[in-house]
């Protein structure tokens, strides 16, 4: 009897070993969605949003939002999975070489038929459109309008690079009287400094493609513009209340703070920040957000009056064409509700800002608005170039290295300029 | 009658009639921990090594390339011009162009260096504290929790403590930043490690200590030896056992090393080579095979590849350790 009965509990126990990887729940007849959502901040709009589609249609959808600067891991943990990610977000030139094969191609879904525009639209090699830009962002300098007055200044005296910088060199001249400075800090800790070796650099990145007329990831770089990258970035460090040698350990939250706070008038950063600054009672800043708007990154290029704000996106759908056809399909059904109903528009409008879909609806956020009025007036919009950049977190971190050196003063812009050339050329060279 | 009921429970536990049945159903019990055994290690071991030949994002979809991620890994070494580098530079800067110009080579030379200064230093300074502290004195015990307690701190938690605290110092000197200069980053590291694991190896330490037989140090100091000579002939000796742990500890720890190096300068400062390629200067091992999967899907089979060689290496210094120090034992 005790041998039987020990031989059951030593087989129970190996079983129990095995229970755990038996996660595979039935899926509803007609498939589910599972979408690995890509902004924490809008995790709560999109449980919301798929309870709502769950209610109307009975397809079951399952949200899962990756912390903060971990997609990459969670996607791949994810993608693992017998119950895989069914929608997921594949922004850029990275993300096209690590999913290629595993994005569908989205040509001829009734989502992309209800998109307005196909320039945020990801191709591969073979030209298969792999994934759609669902939401677009707008960067550029974000500035205090009302600071901006108490220094004596208006919005319409910034035109470009020099008029720029000569406002903000009396701003930081006279900071100790007025209480506040040019610029926030330009921190290059790892929570701030994507706003530099991404987006800032996206300045010469972007004339000189458009000058090339490059329509594809370009091979190499002239770096013919990083003389004008040297301007906005010594303007920046220059005219703050933050010392350049100390920029290496300053924070992202830092520069926030210091602009929610009143301490600064300048601050480079995206349409995204506006949740931050104006409605998020948390952080606590609540600016009016008609003292807010966007300006574009002057520095000093030939014609830059006519610059508009720099838009484009990160933000792309993919469908998993791995997952089953009946969960592709419900997927893609899913998609298109949210693109279309009028529960999907305005959260996507709530939450992401302006969406290239017909159905759209109008954002509150004040910084599209700048955006909007800047295509209006007919300047030319800036795109996102950096989307190109091969091996990103290699190709950043040499450049931020670099510019932490000369900031200090322990290294010479032409560090800078070799990171940015020779990097780049590396790291095309050695991407597969 | 305590003691005798002990011997005649141990008596019965190994007579032949009850060993026989456990010896039967021996493999049935192994079974439980020897699958665990097999899922938890045997099989990633084994799928880790399949995977370093492999070009894969995910490991479901992984697709044989034979022995490309390997050569991938010292791909930079072949862009260097080594006559030229030989004319110029003689012997050594030679073996200085090529370690220092491979991410990966960079990486093991830092280890290296890095495994070397950190058991001296811990090892010494933690038998030094523990031979103080076994002396008879008040307070003690209080010495001897303070000490250990730096390893109840998480990695990860003590590297962003301590890069507040060097930056705060260095600063306040005048001196550049960590982030901005190798040196500075390398020993900040050493000192982290060592204020890290010092407890640790005390604790080990003082076992070894309290295990040194008392007629053996009285009859050293019968035989007229002075402090250093019961040190080195009498105690050293018979705490072996216990420096065979440390330093196989310290070493594997050092090699392993990888939390406080990335929470630390994550690989800061990271230059730009010759050949355009960015190298973190402070990066050990373990960040490093970090770093390379995170480069992009075609790169997480050359990571693969990086922590194979690096478990050789690991398993062939700690064994050679081992056995090196194994053999200085004494036994009692």
């Amino acid at each position: 009897m005790k041998k039987i009965i020990a031989l059951l509990l030593a087989c129970l126990m190996v079983m129990c070993l095995f229970a755990g990887c038996n996660n595979n729940t039935p899926s509803a007849e007609g498939g589910s969605v599972y979408y690995l959502n890509f902004k924490p901040e809008a995790e709560q709009a999109w449980l919301d949003l798929a309870a709502t589609y769950t209610e109307q249609t009975g397809v079951e959808v399952k949200i899962v939002t990756a912390a903060s600067g971990s997609y990459s891991d969670t996607l791949t943990a994810e993608m693992g999975k017998a119950d895989a990610p069914t929608l997921f977000q594949c922004g850029n030139q990275q993300g096209l070489i690590d999913w290629d094969e595993y994005c569908l191609d989205l040509t001829d879904t009734k989502v992309v038929k209800e998109m307005t525009t196909d320039d945020f639209n990801l191709y591969n090699e073979a030209g298969e459109l792999k994934a759609i830009g669902y939401c677009y962002e707008c960067f550029g300098i974000i500035v205090n309008k009302a600071l901006l007055a108490e220094a004596g200044y208006s919005i319409e005296d910034i035109k470009d690079f020099a008029s720029l910088k000569a406002i903000a060199e009396d701003i930081h001249a006279n900071a100790e009287t007025l209480g506040f400075d040019a610029f926030t800090s330009s921190g290059l800790d790892s929570s701030s400094s994507w706003r530099f070796s991404g987006h800032l650099a996206n300045m010469p990145l972007f004339y000189e493609c458009r000058d090339n007329g490059v329509t594809e990831q370009p091979a190499e770089l002239t770096g013919a513009y990083l003389e004008n990258f040297k301007n906005i970035w010594d303007l920046y460090i220059n005219n703050s209340a933050t010392a350049p040698a100390d920029l290496t350990s300053a924070t992202g939250d830092q520069a926030l703070e210091e602009f929610g706070k009143g301490k600064a008038v300048f601050y480079q950063n995206g349409s995204w920040e506006f949740a931050n600054l104006c409605t998020d009672e948390t952080k606590g800043y609540m600016l009016n957000a008609e003292d807010l708007t966007m300006i574009p990154i002057y520095c000093g290029v030939e014609g830059e009056e006519d610059a508009g704000l720099c838009s484009g996106t990160e933000n792309c759908w993919a469908v998993n064409s791995k997952a089953s056809k009946e969960d592709i399909q419900a997927t893609l059904d899913f998609m298109y509700w949210v693109v279309t109903s009028d529960e999907g528009t305005q959260m996507m409008a709530d939450n992401l800002g302006p969406i290239p879909f017909k159905s759209a609806k109008t954002p509150e956020n004040s910084f599209f608005a700048a955006a909007n009025e800047y295509t209006t007036a007919g300047n030319y919009v800036v795109t996102w170039a950096f989307n190109w950049t091969p091996n990103v977190d290699d190709w950043r971190a040499g450049v931020v290295s670099a510019l932490a050196a000369y900031s200090a003063g322990t290294g010479e812009w032409t560090a800078v300029e070799e990171a940015f050339v020779n990097g780049w050329a590396y790291q095309y060279a050695n991407q597969g | 009658m305590a003691k005798k009921r002990k011997s005649s429970d141990s008596s019965t536990v190994n007579s032949n009639l009850v060993r026989r049945p456990i010896r039967k159903w021996f493999p049935l019990f192994v079974l439980p921990t020897l699958a665990c055994f097999f899922v938890g290690f045997i099989w990633p071991f084994l799928e880790g090594i399949y995977l370093s030949f492999c070009k894969f994002n995910l490991a479901k979809d992984a697709h044989w390339v034979g022995i490309s991620n390997y050569q991938k890994i010292f791909e930079s070494l072949k862009a260097l011009d080594y006559a030229q580098i030989w004319e110029e530079s003689g012997l050594w800067g030679t073996i200085t162009a090529t370690v220092r110009g491979n991410d990966f080579t960079n990486a093991f030379v830092n280890t290296t260096l890095f495994a070397i200064v950190s058991i001296v230093l811990i090892n010494v300074i933690a038998f030094a504290i523990a031979y103080a502290l076994t002396r008879k004195f008040a307070g003690a015990n209080i010495f001897r929790t303070v000490f250990f307690m730096p390893n109840l701190i998480g990695g990860l938690v003590l590297g962003y403590i301590w890069s507040m605290i060097f930056e705060g110092i260095l600063k306040s000197a005048g001196m550049q930043s960590l982030v901005l200069n190798s040196t500075y980053g390398f020993w900040a590291l050493v000192i982290l490690v060592a204020w890290q694991q010092i407890g640790y190896m005390m604790i080990i330490y003082i076992a070894g200590l309290q295990a040194v037989p008392e007629d053996m140090l009285e009859a050293a100091r019968i035989d007229g030896a002075n402090g250093w000579q019961t040190l080195f002939k009498v105690i050293i000796p018979n705490v072996m056992p216990s420096i065979t742990i440390c330093m196989f500890l310290t070493l594997t720890n050092s090699f392993k090393l990888f939390d406080q190096n990335m929470a630390l300068t994550g690989g800061a400062p990271t230059v730009t080579l010759a050949t355009g390629q960015s190298m973190g200067t402070t990066e050990l091992l373990a960040l490093n095979i970090k770093s390379t999967y995170e480069r992009n899907a075609n790169f997480h089979g050359v990571a693969q590849a990086k922590a194979v060689i690096f478990f050789i290496l690991v398993a062939v210094l700690a064994l050679a350790q081992l056995s090196a120090t194994r053999k200085k034992e004494v036994q009692q």
